[in-house]
């Protein structure tokens, strides 16, 4: 912390304690607070925090928290201190709290908002910038996503120095990566394809074939990858094949998991050694976490926009009954429109139970798939309501903060 | 590999068995067709294609929804064509894409129905505000000319419809910057309770002039509108029986709820 200027370590110190006041007095994690007082007495606070660090940025629109997660705890393995935002507190202000909650970790690894990333890439000078995937969400608060990519690329063309690790499957992604001086294709997958079915740089109709997508008319195509994820086995960049074998569920998280590989790579970790640190990961800020109540297991899943309900289905225990909770405040958008973008019918077969602020609007939706469903006040009828066992809950943001606060931040 | 035309989805399926002939007479099922869901859907359009398929098989009236892809022709037969909303770009390339495919232009001509939500109610009028605001040539189809305003019109959206139509009064969500005029040739679909709909300060919201309507309530707009829904399929099949009662349940009391939550 010495080779801070007074001022900013003032700052850090008084936020420091606005955060520890906030968690107190039960107000979340504190890491926003801390953050926009620290700001508040030194603007270029960030720039400060971040001087001499090798920081590396995580963004996209679904899996930020745990990918961050995944990359801090492989980068773990290199024996050196991490600084890290780990309760999703992606804007500015969480950077700060994180930073200067470790003042001499050498390395950082930061969740970052997709609309802030070009301004935190000028004050932070990231050495890596992981992009995961784009895709519609929250879209009548958000900038359109052709947007948000366009002006990745523009940021990253301005700075020459910064690698990309990209998803190579993810044409939006892709292409805005591809003005970036130095750049790590990984082949992380892509399940939900509707918001790239034309090309990011002509517009005209992508081709896709089992070697990926490429455009019909101009150059634009698939990057070869450095890194592959086949099934549940991940390929390295020497083309060495192990098993992943996570703790965490689903395709969507053996995904991220190869990002964090790559990204710990470059910094000289052993794969060998990283990977056991990934599967030690259980749950992220209560996601994938299991509660007990009541006698019922509850499993909370996330998933904020048809992308990541696509990928929550995913992971469902097979038979067992479903809780599906919907709101519309502002973090989650006021629209719910994005709820008849998912397809339903998978979920037939299952026993649903429906709650949340906006559970009429999930209600019209799941009858015209056919699917019956019950309608619950809360969490705890939903508990009441099915036999002892197994209960997996999927929500989105609000409605998710909501369970958490009635179940209990046991995670 | 499957595209967003592919698997119409939802009531679809299991809905499209073979019926009797519909009211119209005519030889085949009622053909819904989606226009350019690859450019033209960004906020759940598929919901408008899903509650008409639903509402056309709940009584009965055999129903095929059909996915257009930009890269594919237009089909001339069709009963009911829809049109989704886009980002900026999609949308320009969607107008470019329609002008010179033709096929809209022509069986609006021989009298379909066109439903045509946000960016795809401008781009069947004469013109629209491009990426920059530029005008871009529309289809021409509806008397209206949009541009783009200075802000965004973001939220709920009430409106009353024109009384020739006797549709039930209008709750949706909007979310757009374009600033719509009428012409002569095209009516006001409904007068503007909450919200911003055509924002071309006349208090209007959407358009239609004979069986081509639009409007800014985007996305499943017809999923809280039953009684839009059935507008348009009274047009190509003839009156309609109401449904019974318990197929009405949930879509009354969304009505109901978000009527009441926009009025507290």
């Amino acid at each position: 912390m010495s080779k801070l200027p007074i001022r900013a370590r003032v700052a850090t110190t008084i936020g420091g304690a606005a955060g520890k006041m906030s968690r107190l007095a039960g107000r979340g994690d504190g890491s926003v607070i801390g953050g926009v007082v620290g700001l508040r007495m030194a603007p270029d606070l960030l720039k400060q925090l971040a001087l001499g660090r090798q920081i590396v940025m995580v963004t996209g629109t679904n899996g930020k928290t745990t990918t961050t997660r995944l990359v801090t705890a492989a980068m773990g393995s290199l024996g050196q201190e991490v600084a890290t935002n780990a309760f999703g507190a992606n804007m500015e202000s969480g950077l700060v709290s994180a930073l200067s909650g470790a003042p001499d970790a050498p390395y950082a690894v930061l969740e970052v908002d997709e609309r802030h990333l070009p301004a935190l890439i000028k004050v932070t000078n990231p050495r890596v910038v992981v992009l995961l995937n784009l895709s519609r969400d929250q879209m009548d608060r958000a900038a359109e996503i052709w947007l948000i990519a366009r002006r990745w690329r523009e940021a990253f063309a301005q700075a020459p120095q910064l690698r990309v690790v990209a998803n190579a499957d993810d044409p939006l992604v892709a292409w805005s990566a591809g003005s970036a001086g130095q750049a790590t294709w990984v082949a992380a997958g892509q399940r939900w394809q509707e918001d790239s079915w034309c090309c990011p740089d002509c517009g005209s109709h992508l081709r896709r074939d089992e070697l990926g997508w490429r455009c019909g008319e101009c150059t634009l195509s698939r990057p070869s990858a450095r890194w592959v994820l086949d099934g549940d086995k991940v390929i390295d960049s020497a083309g060495t094949v192990r098993e992943l074998s996570l703790a965490l569920p689903g395709r969507a998280n053996r995904s991220n998991a190869v990002m964090a590989l790559a990204v710990a790579s470059l910094f000289g970790a052993d794969v060998d050694q990283a990977l056991p640190e990934l599967r030690k990961v259980t749950s992220v800020a209560g996601r994938y976490t299991s509660v007990q109540r009541r006698e019922r297991t509850l499993r909370l899943l996330l998933a904020k926009n048809p992308a990541g309900w696509l990928e929550a289905f995913d992971v469902l225990e097979p038979d067992q009954p479903l809780l599906l909770a919907v709101n519309a405040q502002g973090p989650d958008g006021r629209d719910t429109s994005w709820l008849w973008d998912v397809d339903y019918r998978v979920l037939a077969g299952r026993r649903v139970l429906v709650t949340g602020e906006r559970k009429i609007d999930l209600a019209v939706r799941l009858e015209a798939d056919a699917v019956p469903f019950e309608l619950v006040d809360d969490v705890d009828a939903a508990v009441d309501a099915v036999p002892p066992g197994h209960l997996d809950v999927i929500a989105n943001y609000t409605a998710f903060q909501q369970i958490r606060a009635t179940v209990g931040r046991s995670a | 590999m499957t595209r967003p035309g592919d698997d119409l989805g939802s009531a679809a399926a299991e809905l499209n068995a073979p019926l009797p002939r519909h009211a119209a007479g005519k030889p085949s099922a009622l053909r819904i067709i989606w226009i350019y869901p690859d450019l033209l859907s960004t906020y759940g359009d598929r919901g408008n294609l899903i509650m008409l398929t639903r509402r056309a098989a709940l009584r009965g009236l055999a129903v095929q929804p059909i996915g257009i892809n930009s890269d594919q022709p237009v089909p001339r037969q069709g009963d009911v064509y829809l049109l989704g909303g886009g980002e900026d770009l999609p949308q320009v390339l969607a107008a470019r894409r329609l002008r010179a495919d033709g096929g809209l232009a022509a069986v609006a001509a021989s009298g379909a129905v066109i439903f045509a939500v946000c960016a795809g109610y401008q781009l069947v009028g004469e013109v629209f505000g491009g990426a920059q605001g530029e005008p871009v040539q529309g289809l021409g189809l509806l008397d209206i000319r949009s541009g783009r305003g200075d802000r965004r019109g973001v939220g709920e959206v009430v409106a009353d419809v024109d009384p020739a139509l006797e549709v039930d009064r209008l709750t949706g969500f909007e979310n757009h910057q374009g600033v719509t005029s009428l012409g002569s040739g095209a009516k006001p679909l409904a007068k503007v309770v909450l919200g911003v709909g055509n924002g071309d300060g006349t208090g209007t919201e959407g358009a239609y002039a004979g069986r081509i309507l639009g409007t800014y309530l985007h996305g499943p707009a017809l999923v809280r509108n039953p009684s839009l829904a059935d507008l348009l399929l009274t047009w190509v099949a003839g009156p309609l029986a109401p449904l019974p009662e318990a197929a009405e349940v949930w879509t009354t009391r969304l009505r109901t709820e978000r009527l009441a939550a926009v009025s507290a």
